[in-house]
This record gives C-alpha cells, structure tokens and sequence, in this order.
C-alpha cells in the first residue's frame, strides 16, 4: 500500500470527522473520488493496520495512531495552500490540488520553516478551515521553536486542558499527556513508568515549592519541583 | 542462615574434590531486599569494593553449594538498563560481557509492574534468568496476592517466592538456581512483543547486524538503536556506521507515526507489557485500613508533623552519638594511654621511643579513638535509616531547601554524616546520581563541621566566650556552606539532575545485614584513614624531634601573626590539626602550657583561630577518601581551595571584628 494513498484516506476520514463522528463510507467514496468498493477494500487493509477503526455499518473512526499520521498530512497541507496562496500568490481555487500533491513529500524540517516563514497561521486561506499546531507547540509554532533552540525534547502529545502536575491538589489524579526536559531527565521518568497515558494521583505535595509524592503504576515515586511542574496532565474529573 | 546449612550439608562433597565455578548476579530495582539475600548467601565471605575505574560499588561474596564453589555479585539498584546513570551502564555491561552462568532477578512482590519491567529488560539481554519474588510478607499485608504459577508461564521464567528478612526460600532459591544452570539453555524463554511496527523494524535491524560482532545480543542492539541508546550507537558506529544511520531513519519513522519519540514508545510498550503479566498474575483485596507503615509515612511527610520528627530524630541521632562516643573514647583513650609505661620500658624515653609512641601509637589511638566510638554507631544509625526507609522521607523533606544549593534531597544525607564526620559523608555522596552531584555533594560536605570541629568551636569560643558565639559560628558556618554550594554549582559544568526516587514503604530493617554492611563499611574507612593517620602522626613527630617545628612555625609566621594576628606558635597546632583537627586545639594548650586560653588569645585571636580551623582543609582520612572517590587532582584542588579560603577569611575577619570591637 503507497504511503500516499494510506496518508490520503486517513487524512479524508480525518476531514470528514472533525467533530468526532464516525464517517460512512459513502461519504468518503464522494470526497475521495473513488468506488464505494475500493474504498471499503482500503478500509479494511487500514483497519488491519491499525490505523483506523471500521466497520460496515457504522463506518470508520481514526485510531490514535490513524489520527496522528491525518494531524501530521493535513497540518502540511494547510501549511503549503497557505505558503502557495500568500506567497507564490496561486488562486485559492488552484491551491487546494497543488497541496494535494505536495503534502507527501514535504519533509518535517521544511514544514517547521515554512510554519515559521508564514508566522505560524492559524487558518486555510480556501476554506478557512483550522490549522492543527504542530507537536512540539503549546500554543503557536514559535514556542515549539524556542523549545527546539533550549535543547529541550519532549514525549507525548498536547491537548486542551493540560496543566502542570504541580497545580494538582493532593488526592487528584489524572493523565499523562506530556513531558518536556533534558534528554536524559525524560528517559528517567519513562523508565520509572511515567510514559504519555499513564494515570497518576498526587499524594503529597511538600511544603514551600517541595517534591511532589505519587502514586503511579501500584507504587510512589518522589519528582522533585522542577521536573514536576514539566510533566503535563489532563485532569480526571471527579464526579 | 542457608548459607550455614549449605556449608555444613556441602563439606563432604567439596572434599570429594567435585569443585566447579559458577558466577551469579543478583540484580533488580533498589530496595527489594538484594543486599539481604546477598548476605544470606555468602555469609562473611565477601569483598566490597568498586568496579574498575567507576565510583559503583561492588560486593562479591562465595559460597559452597552442592559441589559447586559460586561467586556471587550484588549489582547496584537499579530500574532501567539505559545510559542514565553509571549504576546502569556498569550492570549491563557486567551482565553482556562478564556473562554470569545466571542472574537472581530479585523482585519486589508488592511493587510487581514496576519490577517487572525491569525484568523483561533483563530478558532481552539474553541470560539465563531465575526470580526471586521477594517481600511476599509485605505483599500480603497490602493486600496483593501473586500467582507464582501464573507469573512463571507468562514469563517463561523460573520464579521462587522468598521472604528475604526471614531466611524463607532463600535455599530452594538456590536450588532452583543451581538446577536451571544444569539443565542448560532451554527454550528461550517467552519475548516481550512489541507493536508489529516495532518489532518489523527490529527484525530489520536485528538482520543487518547479522555480520557484526557485538557483546550484546542482536535483538538487544536492535531496540536500543532504535531507542537511540548513546553507548550502543557509539559502538555501533565504530564497527558499522550505516547500521546506526538506518536505526535513525526508522526510529523517525515511528516517530512520525505515534508522534512520540521511539525510545517513547518502546518504553511504554514493554510497561504496557509489565502490566500486562502483572495484571494477570496478581490479585488486589486492598485493606480497609491504611497499614501501621503508611500511617508512619503520612506522620513523617506531613508539613508539620513530618519536620518536626525529621529535627527531634536529627537530634536525637547527634546526641546518642555524641554521649556515647565522647564517652567510649575517653574510655579508651586512658586504656590506650595506660600502656605508655609498657612503650617506654620496652623503647625507651630516648628518641626511638618518643618516635614509636608519639608517632605510630598516637596515630593509631587517634584512629581507634574516631572508629569505635563515633564511626561505629554512625554507620549503624544510617543502615537503619536507610533500610527502614525513613532516608527518602527526609531527602522528601529537604528538597526544596538542597535546590537552593543546586542539589537535591538526596544530598541532605551526606551533609547530615558530614557533621558526624567527614570521611563516610563524602563515600556517602555515592548516592548521587552524576559524577558531578558527586563532587558538588562532597565538596559541601567537607565544609560541614564534624565532631571535631564541633569540639573546637565548644571548647574555645563556647568555653570562654560563651555558647552564643559559639552559636553563631555555627550559623555562620551553614551560611558559607551555602555560599559556596550554591558558588560550586555555578561554576561546575553540567546538567543538574532533579529528584527522582521511588518512595518504598517503611519495613523494618534486617539487623544482620545492617551489622554486616557496617562491619564492612568500617573495614572500608580504616583501610582508607589508619595509614594516613598513622604515617602523618609518624612525620609530625619525626619533624619534631628533628627540630623542624620551630622553622616551620617562623615560615608560616606572615601568615599566622601578620596576616591572621594569631600566635606563631598556632602554625604548628594547625599543621596537626590536619590529621585530627581537634588536635590542633590539644596541641595549642600543649605548646602555650595551659588549658585556659583566656589568659594567651585574645578574644578576636580567639574567634579567628576557630574560624580558620572550621574552614582550612579537609583532615587527613577525608582528603585520603576525596581521593579514593574523585582522584588525586580533584582532591588537591578542593584542599587548596580550603586553605586560601580560610586564611583569607581569617584575615578579614580579623580586621573587621579588630575594627567593631
Ligand atoms: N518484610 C520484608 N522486608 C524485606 C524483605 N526483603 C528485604 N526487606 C527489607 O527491605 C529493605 C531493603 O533491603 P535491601 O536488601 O537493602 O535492598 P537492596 O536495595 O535491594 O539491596 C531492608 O530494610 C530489608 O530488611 C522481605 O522479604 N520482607
Ligand atoms: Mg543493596
Ligand atoms: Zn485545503
Ligand atoms: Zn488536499
């Protein structure tokens, strides 16, 4: 299977099912331009993948992996109709084609420039559809940059809603999303089973700006402030 | 205890001659309880000492079993096999290249994900396996109930319940040990499956490395390349470069698709996969009440009730020590002394016989007279502190403060012995994770004041200025030790680690190993400070009946009685302080013939001379273990610093306090 094609239908159910709907196949077989059998044929070899999840009758949602390749192609997509339309100053009608082709082969070192280039915007100049922001970023693509210029790496994915593991009280729990530190910092605390997903709970926070206690995994572990107030949580609500 | 039965079970057959060699490792996490089944097995038969060339220690011990003579090795605690710290990197490589006939994976039963990820990193390296699931008592009252069955079949590994403290499973470990050696490699035992993208990618890698020669497994090479294991990547790159470009190229390639790093996603694999066996092995009918132990940490972590025991332990630790050593040590000290007449008759009063009493026995009575009392108990307070559990609490509750020295909690512990004395507190800095905590730890613990500073700052400034002065040296003594802390961090390159520890439960310690491990930590200081002591009291008395005090005293004088306004007579005291520094205090009341220093030092000459003696090298036996940890450059440096430090401090404090009063 070409990595084209399987970037393309991830990156169509992904288009297609912006609020978290599952996408029929009738659907993607319009927006693709292809039979309803192929399409299901391809559905099927994706879904052996791993990337998506598909059945007949009620058709296809985007795995975590699915959806990180889809994030990943339309975020290059929307990033080249921008540079095609703001820059070569390409009709908006022609952008959408020419991104369609180009997208596969943009590297991610260029996607960053081009990010940087077009002062990360936000927006698709056809359709205005949103850009996602890259992985490394919090909020625009200039942090992610000014992350990349400190050395720091990161493990793990953004979402809404994160905060700090120092902001949780004690006795809250929650969810891993992301960690950023030195490199040798974060293989520690995935090697002691902090990795992204994991749940946590805070047990104890140590007076005066101290060590956070946890229980992570059936066991306590002791992160000291500043690696702490790095690791990233969704916070499980408490109902 | 198994050791005494094996020993008495295995004479006849060691006289038959049958003797084999085998070599066993044990390795796990910390605190699992290694160190007790290490001395289980090997009884008195050990040897602690440090893997070549690295500040990681080494206990070897042998034991007779079952015909065969069997090394045993207690690697370091550790919770991964990656390049984070050189505790890994020394297990490993002692696991790939020394190749033990087995490794005892020792494993926490109530901590059993955890451990066990730890345990399929252990499999990957391709050696025979046995576990030994430990700590069931503990395990139990948690509430955690381990199918032994269950656990073997899905790791395909043999696996022993013991109970470390109480000797239990302790000899069918060894048994089973021994069997698993005998039967020779069995079908491998089950592998740790990674995703199919991973394990695609290592097939890829594991065939290119077809041709290679490496000490590691293939299949291990394979998944470190692609995490992007420094050590192996070097290794690699010497031998087959395009190896290591192709790693990368698919370590990207996974990356693009999860959108975490690869060595991410390898590590949440196979935690994902401890947690798996773990799941299926284990049952958890958690206890309606908290235990007595987690009852005892909410005591001891509390913001109020927490500190409050960390100062009254503290105190209590210092004052027993104290009492006691200030006690056992005069006791000796006149024992000691009592034998003087014995010397003279046998050498003399002439020069010989100064030399071998003054020189080596002084010397010698200066060592017992620091091991027994103070060192002694020390190190048996500390084992306890440790193996109970109660150390991580504190070092929970200092962190914050050691930050503002560029330290972590951990480093508190150090710096706590440093005031006992010097030389376990800088073997103590071991427990940092870099080489360079390690230097920052010890070079702040040599500034700590120990006993025998203590005894110099009471017995004169307290004495005969009064105990608030004495104080307030104290104080001071904290604030330059955070100076320069916070000084030496800044100027020491590197990365500053943060805290990252596994909080255990609170156990009660096993008291053998606690006397064992003193024992051998006692060994370790007299090896490192008698000869020292010894040789250095042997020069000073040498150069004393030579004459050569009085030069010395005269060449030193621009900078006792010009620059620091003191006595010239105090450049001889303080050269023997450098061997026990409260001698430079005994030697001053020597040499001005009283003991009432009100009548010979001025008040300020007074406060000068103690901080000058605080600050102005590390002793002798502290200098001779900066070296043994850090080389003899490092520990030179240090020194020298002190020196200049102190006697400018001296100076100035001279002319300022001369100005206010
Ligand atoms: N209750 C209980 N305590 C144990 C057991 N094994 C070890 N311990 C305790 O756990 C602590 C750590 O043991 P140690 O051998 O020093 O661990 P190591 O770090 O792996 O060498 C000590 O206080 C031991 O007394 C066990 O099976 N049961
Ligand atoms: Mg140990
Ligand atoms: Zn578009
Ligand atoms: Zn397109």
């Amino acid at each position: 299977m070409p990595r084209k094609s399987i970037e393309d239908y991830l990156k169509t159910v992904y288009e297609l099912s912006q609020n978290g709907a599952t996408v029929s196949t009738t659907d993607m077989s319009k927006a693709l331009k292809v039979a309803p059998a192929s399409v299901t044929e391809m559905l099927k070899k994706l879904a052996d993948k791993g990337y998506i999840e598909y059945s007949p009758y009620h058709g296809t949602t985007l795995t975590e992996t699915g959806r990180r390749i889809a994030e990943k192609i339309a975020r290059k997509h929307r990033l080249l109709e921008r540079f095609l339309h703001d820059v070569l100053k390409i009709d908006s009608q022609k952008v959408h084609k020419e991104a369609c082709e180009m997208e596969h082969s943009l590297s991610d070192d260029a996607e960053e420039s081009l990010c940087r280039l077009l002062k990360h915007p936000e927006q698709c100049p056809d359709d205005g559809k949103e850009i996602p922001p890259c992985d490394l970023m919090i909020s625009s693509c200039e942090e992610c940059i000014r992350l990349h210029n400190q050395g720091l790496e990161e493990v793990g994915k953004h979402n809404q809603n994160l905060v700090a593991m120092t902001h949780l009280k004690e006795g809250q729990c929650g969810k891993i999303s992301f960690i950023r530190g030195g490199h040798n910092v974060l293989q520690r605390l995935l090697d002691m089973g902090l990795t992204p997903g994991t749940k946590i709970c805070v047990e104890r926070v140590a007076p005066l700006g101290g060590p956070v206690e946890l229980s992570v995994r059936n066991s306590k572990l002791v992160l000291g402030k500043g690696v702490a107030s790095k690791v990233f949580v969704e916070v499980e609500r408490t109902s | 205890m198994s050791c005494h039965s094996c020993s008495y079970l295995n004479k006849k057959e060691i006289n038959q001659k049958t003797s084999k060699r085998l070599k066993i490792a044990l390795a796990g996490n910390a605190n699992v309880g290694k160190s007790v089944i290490f001395n289980h097995l090997t009884g008195l038969h050990q040897h602690i000492g440090n893997w070549p060339g690295k500040t990681v220690e080494r206990a070897e011990g042998t034991l007779h079993f079952k015909g065969y003579t069997i090394d045993v090795v207690d690697l370091p605690g550790i919770y991964s096999l990656s390049t984070y710290s050189l505790e890994e990197l020394v297990s490993r490589k002692y696991i790939a290249v020394e190749r033990p006939d087995i490794v005892i994976n020792v494993v926490d039963a109530s901590v059993l994900e955890r451990n066990l990820f730890f345990t399929l990193q252990l499999m990957e390296l391709e050696t025979p396996i046995i576990i030994a699931l430990n700590q069931m008592d503990i395990a139990k009252n948690k509430g955690i109930q381990v199918d032994v069955n269950k656990l073997e079949e899905r790791l395909g590994i043999p696996v022993v319940p013991t109970i470390a403290v109480k000797g239990v499973g302790i000899t069918r470990l060894l048994e089973k040990a021994i069997e698993t050696i005998e039967k020779g490699p069995r079908e491998k035992p089950a592998e740790v499956g990674y995703g199919e993208e991973i394990e695609e990618k290592i097939n890829l890698l594991t065939k290119a490395l077809k041709e290679v020669q490496v000490v590691y497994p293939r299949r291990y090479v394979a998944i470190k390349l692609l995490e992007g294991d420094e050590e192996i990547e070097r290794e690699i790159e010497r031998i087959a470069p395009q190896i290591v470009s192709t790693a990368k190229k698919l370590a990207d390639e996974i990356k693009s698709i999860h959108g975490h790093s690869c060595s991410t996603v390898i590590t949440s694999e196979r935690y994902e996969a401890a947690g798996c066996i773990a799941r299926a092995a284990q049952k958890l009918v958690p206890p309606i009440r908290p235990t007595m132990g987690e009852r005892l940490h909410n005591f001891t972590t509390h913001k109020i009730t927490g500190y409050l025991t960390l100062v009254s332990s503290l105190l209590l630790v210092f004052y027993s020590i104290f009492t006691f050593g200030d006690y056992t040590s005069g006791l000796l000290s006149t024992l000691f002394n009592g034998l003087e007449p014995l010397f003279t008759s046998a050498f003399g009063t002439g020069i010989t016989g100064s030399i071998v009493w003054g020189g080596i026995m002084e010397g010698f009575i200066a060592g017992v007279t620091i091991v027994l009392p103070y060192i002694i108990p020390f190190y048996i307070i500390l084992y306890f502190l440790e193996n109970s559990g109660y150390l991580s609490r504190i070092a929970f509750l200092m962190d914050n403060i050691m930050h503002k020295m560029g330290l972590h909690g951990k480093a508190f512990i150090p710096i706590m012995l440093g005031f006992g004395c010097n030389v376990p507190a800088c073997l103590g800095c071991r427990i940092m994770e870099t080489q360079r905590e390690r230097l920052l730890a010890a070079f702040v613990t040599t500034l700590v004041p120990c006993a025998a500073t203590t005894i110099i700052i009471l017995g004169l400034v307290g004495k005969f200025l009064g105990i608030q002065w004495a104080l307030a040296l104290y104080i001071f003594n904290l604030l330059v030790i955070f100076v320069l802390g916070r000084l030496a961090f800044k100027v020491v390159p590197g990365e500053s680690t943060a805290l990252i520890m596994e909080m255990h439960d609170y156990k009660w310690p096993h008291l053998k190993t606690i006397l064992k491990q003193t024992w051998f930590r006692v060994a370790e200081f007299i090896k490192i400070a008698f000869p020292l002591i010894i040789a250095g009291s042997f020069a000073l008395k040498l150069a004393e009946v030579a004459g050569l005090l009085e030069p010395v005293a005269a060449t030193l004088s621009p900078i006792t009685v010009t620059w620091l306004g003191l006595p010239a007579i105090t450049g001889i005291t303080l050269i023997f302080g450098v061997l026990r520094k409260e001698l430079s205090l005994v030697m001053l009341a020597a040499l001005l013939g009283t003991t009432n220093f009100a009548q010979v030092l001025t008040p300020v000459q007074m406060v000068v001379f103690t901080l000058v003696a605080m600050f102005y090298i590390p002793c002798i036996a502290t200098i001779a273990a900066l070296v043994k940890e850090f080389g003899w450059k490092k520990a030179l440096s240090i020194t020298m610093f002190e020196i200049v430090f102190a006697i400018s401090l001296g100076g100035v404090a001279l002319r300022l306090l001369t100005l206010v009063a």
